[in-house]
């Protein structure tokens, strides 16, 4: 899609690379075994290591290390079978050890690219620059005294796995589709949780702009915590407008760090990078290199479940779906495995309307997820074929759903007990169009005078007489027949 | 009948077993020296109580004939290890009433085959130092002084004066660049630095891990056997250690050494070597050659490299290792205004001198624009002097040179206290060996003309200690080396 911003004298175009932190699914912490339970009160899960005892050592979390192989191969990337563990020096009270262990010049994972698909139909590329492993630090904690900070070491040493993309973002609704891809491929893989509210999926943007057509980059500032789509959306688009029109003033942007402040929704000034830490990255002596093999490798694979984008294709070519249903379907693993189960042996098509429609409403109102959905896949599915085999007319479905909803029981026993069953007997449907007509002469002399529009008012009379039973279908030809 | 603490490990587990004595009897009389040792300074913390409590125990099991292989045996432990409920300083004031809730792996080893732990023995300040004279709680004193007080060595000083003034059957001490075979020298006692992944290093505080390893410093070579079988093993918990079997040492001690190629390096004969050193060095030589080993010349050409190597690699990890220690979780803390305050005058007033000097160094070297000129070519270079050693072994089975330069000297010396190189000079002989991982031993040789031991170093190929302990047993044997 081709997004600029336009001002009064110019066009200009946004350049943005997105880093992300994503904290890794795994029992116990990447260098210790200490747990990494969310929730659980301060300093509760704190091994010696985490709190950077004299004298402790990390070892490397294996699980960690595969979550990591897994979140690569999904992102179409070259799995590196040599990594370096790295110090990152800094004081900061968060960070126990004076250094963070991470990946420098060897991460795990090396480059990779994510389809993005976007609200004009386009689908665009983008490049993974690389992934690495590395350890989290705690939270600080500055409002439970006005003069003390505290430090909750629960987090220090959650494994996180660091994905930086190539600058390819030209829009911000381009990095939104791929924050909400990668948020899905990691759910759908299981290697990290993606809940941005609660900081297990964190994003930091590199945003530049130029003039349209210009080529090479200009300065940049990165836009520190971003943590929702919409967050990131809005810092990208703010920011450039703010970096816009310090040029279109005739001033410079230095290279800098800011911070989104959520309520303004503006960015603001953090630090100038000329005074960035140095980092006095160094080799880890405490952890040997990681060699991977090409049978492990080869062995997280056949782990790899089907993806969104695999998924969606095989949807749209076995079901017939359209691109954006198929999409919405295979957003989460949840809903895609409901549709399927939903879809498995009918019509796939009418089922995704089903659950896409009322089914979704439903939940929206009632504020469920699927997983809480009183409605199984397989009384979807049954309702489908109930519709399809002229049991019930689509107007009684809508129906039987309001009564599943409530009551969830299987379809065919609700339509059972409520005596929904359409009748198609043409016998018994001529038996109440010949009492309709015989009651109706005036109408009849109408209709034969040329007032052809009152055929719907006999049909309604019919499946009213019916209760709304009788197949429509069939009362049109009837009474076609029957009126001439 | 001589005292009891004159008694080798070997000669007290004999007597012990033959309940010639108890180990209550031995703990007291060690209790005893302590006391009239003090003047030595080779205790920073003296634990009678615990002593006698763990010898108490002892003598239950020699009692129920289940006496385990270092069954009440007083041994004196260098203060980087941690020690469960002891406090553990490091002897820097910045650990100051630090007491640890682990006891690392090495101590956890000797506890578990029943030794007795006398006290935390004095060193300098985080292993940094040659002469225990960076020791916070003031340097410990060689007992081969005369008038003056002569430095221990370092940085095991106190490991060694403890173990040379029998105010302990045996000791713990680590060797980073010398550490334990500069002091041994200086004492007169035996010391081996085993190969690099030997010893676990869990729970010993770090100083550069990449050359740090525990050993044992002992009054011969057989208690040198002993002690190490049990300090040494695999850790899961230290990702260095090496996943190797540990031989019974003590079982190479008398084998022959007919055929045994000893390697005398050219580049540690430099103009204006120390001329009594050098005449036991030939006399060393000698004396193996007369028991039918054969001297070959070798040469390690990259050895003047270093020093200058080391005190880029040792400072570079220090100055990470030692960014823990920053006043927030333990030890001392001296606050300030800010964050960086708090850190600024707890490191001002928790580290001595040379620390600091070192963490100078090690941040210097790693900073951006001068890693490649030092660390990175630092590490280049290591390789090379890694690979003279691996040359140098195709041609010989063991490497014979001095521990040391130079014996003993004054506490307080100006040259070394006015430039700290030469302090760093007195490492030359020993620093090879760290930076190539491979074991060494140092075991006296005799006395110069000041009545000063001087002592030769064995190096052997890595993870074959055993012939190291071959040759040093028939070495001991044959220089007839009488303690003081």
């Amino acid at each position: 899609m081709t997004y600029t911003i336009k001002t009064a004298q110019n066009e200009w175009e946004i350049v943005c690379g997105l880093e992300i932190h994503c904290q890794i699914i795994s029992k116990s912490k990447i260098f210790s075994g200490a747990s990494t339970e969310f929730g659980d009160d301060a300093n509760e899960n704190v091994s010696f290591i985490d709190a950077g005892m004299p004298g402790m050592l990390p070892v490397l979390n294996k699980e960690c290390v595969r979550q990591a192989v897994k979140t690569g191969l999904g992102l179409n990337a070259q799995i590196n079978k040599y990594s370096v563990f790295s110090r990152k020096n800094y004081f900061y009270a968060d960070q126990p050890n004076g250094y963070q262990i991470t990946q420098y010049e060897y991460p795990i994972v090396g480059k990779g690219k994510v389809k993005i698909e976007l609200s004009d139909g386009s689908s665009k590329e983008i490049g993974i620059t690389r992934l690495h492993i590395e350890q989290d630090a705690a939270k600080s904690i500055h409002d439970l005294n006005p003069k003390k900070s505290y430090i909750d070491f629960n987090r220090a040493g959650v494994g996180l796995m660091e994905i930086v993309t190539e600058p390819d973002f030209r829009a911000p609704e381009e990095a939104g589709a791929f924050l909400k891809k990668l948020r899905s491929i990691v759910r759908y893989l299981g290697t990290c949780d993606g809940n941005m509210d609660e900081g297990s999926m964190r994003c930091d943007a590199s945003i530049s702009v130029r003039l349209k057509g210009e080529q090479g980059m200009r300065e940049r500032a990165e836009i520190k915590n971003v943590n929702s789509v919409k967050f990131a959306m809005q810092a990208i688009e703010n920011e450039a407008k703010r970096q816009i029109e310090i040029y279109e003033q005739g001033s410079t942007i230095e290279q800098q760090t800011r911070q989104f402040d959520q309520t303004t929704g503006q960015t603001k000034f953090l630090r100038l990078k000329e005074y960035a830490d140095d980092y006095r990255y160094f080799p880890e002596p405490d952890l040997p290199p990681l060699y991977l093999t090409d049978d492990y490798i080869e062995d997280v694979k056949k782990e790899m479940v089907e993806l969104p984008d695999a998924k969606k294709e095989r949807f749209i070519k076995d079901f017939g779906l359209t691109a954006y249903d198929a999409d919405i379907l295979t957003e989460s693993r949840q809903t895609a495995d409901f549709f399927e189960k939903a879809a498995k042996g009918h019509d796939g098509k009418k089922v995704a309307n089903w659950i896409l429609g009322d089914l979704f409403a439903n939940l929206n109102a009632n504020k469920l997820t699927l997983e809480q959905s009183p409605i199984t896949p397989e009384m979807i599915g049954e309702l489908v074929d109930l519709i399809e085999t002229n049991v019930i007319s689509g107007k009684i479905a809508k129906d039987v759903f309001v009564y599943m909803w409530e009551n969830p029981k299987m379809p065919s026993q609700i339509v059972e007990e409520k005596g929904l069953k359409q009748v198609t007997d043409t016998g018994a449907i001529e038996t109440v169009i010949d009492s309709v007509l015989a009651a109706n002469p005036d109408n009849i002399a109408a209709y034969k005078g040329g007032k052809t529009n009152l055929f719907g008012f006999f049909v309604g009379q019919v499946m009213k007489a019916s209760k709304g039973a009788a197949n429509p279908q069939i009362v049109n030809e009837i009474l076609k027949k029957k009126l001439g | 009948m001589t005292e009891l603490t004159q008694l080798t490990i070997s000669q007290s587990l004999k007597g012990l077993k033959n309940k010639d004595f108890t180990a209550t009897e031995l703990t007291n009389a060690y209790l005893k020296k302590m006391e009239s040792g003090r003047k030595y300074n080779a205790y920073v913390l003296e634990m009678p109580d615990v002593a006698l409590k763990a010898a108490l125990q002892a003598d239950t099991h020699y009692a129920n004939g289940t006496e385990r292989a270092l069954e009440g045996i007083p041994l004196g432990i260098k203060d980087l290890f941690c020690t469960k409920d002891i406090r553990s300083t490091a002897c820097s004031h910045i650990l100051d009433g630090f007491v640890p809730q682990y006891e690392s792996t090495v101590t956890q080893n000797l506890l578990e085959q029943g030794a007795v732990f006398l006290g935390k023995l004095n060193m300098d300040e985080f292993a940094m130092g040659g002469s225990n004279e960076t020791s916070y709680f003031k340097p410990a004193v060689n007992p081969y002084s005369t008038e003056k007080p002569l430095v221990p060595g370092g940085s095991s000083g106190g490991s060694a004066a403890a173990v040379a003034a029998d105010m302990c059957a045996g000791a713990t001490g680590t060797d980073t660049g010398g550490s334990i075979r500069q002091p041994a020298a200086f004492c007169g006692i035996v010391g081996i630095k085993p190969t690099y992944g030997r010893c676990s290093r869990w729970g010993i505080m770090a100083f550069a891990s990449s050359l740090d390893q525990a050993g044992p410093m002992t009054k011969d070579v057989r208690d040198a056997a002993l002690m190490l079988k049990i300090m040494a093993g695999y850790d899961k918990k230290d990702s260095t250690s090496a996943k190797v079997d540990v031989p019974d040492f003590e079982k190479v001690l008398g084998q022959d050494i007919k055929g045994l190629k000893i390697g005398l390096p050219a580049e540690y004969r430099p103009d204006g070597l120390n001329a009594e050193i050098e005449a036991y060095w030939d006399k060393a030589a000698e004396m193996l050659k007369s028991r039918g080993a054969e001297i070959v010349p070798i040469s390690l050409p990259h050895t003047k490299y270093a020093l200058p190597v080391y005190y880029i690699i040792a400072p570079a990890e220090a100055s990470s290792n030692l960014a823990r220690y920053d006043g927030i979780r333990y030890g001392l803390r001296v606050n300030g205004e800010k964050l960086d305050d708090l850190y600024v005058n707890t490191r001002t007033e928790g580290f001595g001198a040379e620390v600091k000097r070192r963490i100078m160094i090690g941040t210097y070297v790693l900073s951006a624009g001068y890693y490649d000129a030092y660390y990175l070519k630092a590490q280049k270079v290591r390789r090379l002097i890694k690979n003279d050693f691996e040359e140098a072994f195709k041609k010989c089975d063991l490497i014979l040179t001095p521990t040391s330069p130079v014996s003993a000297f004054e506490i307080g010396d100006k040259s070394m206290k006015e430039n700290p190189i030469n302090m760093y000079l007195n490492d030359v002989f020993t620093v090879s060996v760290n930076l190539a991982g491979l074991p060494a031993m140092s075991l006296p040789i005799g006395l110069d003309k000041k009545g000063l031991p001087l002592s030769m170093q064995l190096i052997g190929k890595a993870f074959d200690e055993e012939t190291i302990f071959k040759a040093a047993y028939a070495l001991e044997k044959d220089a007839g080396f009488k303690r003081k």
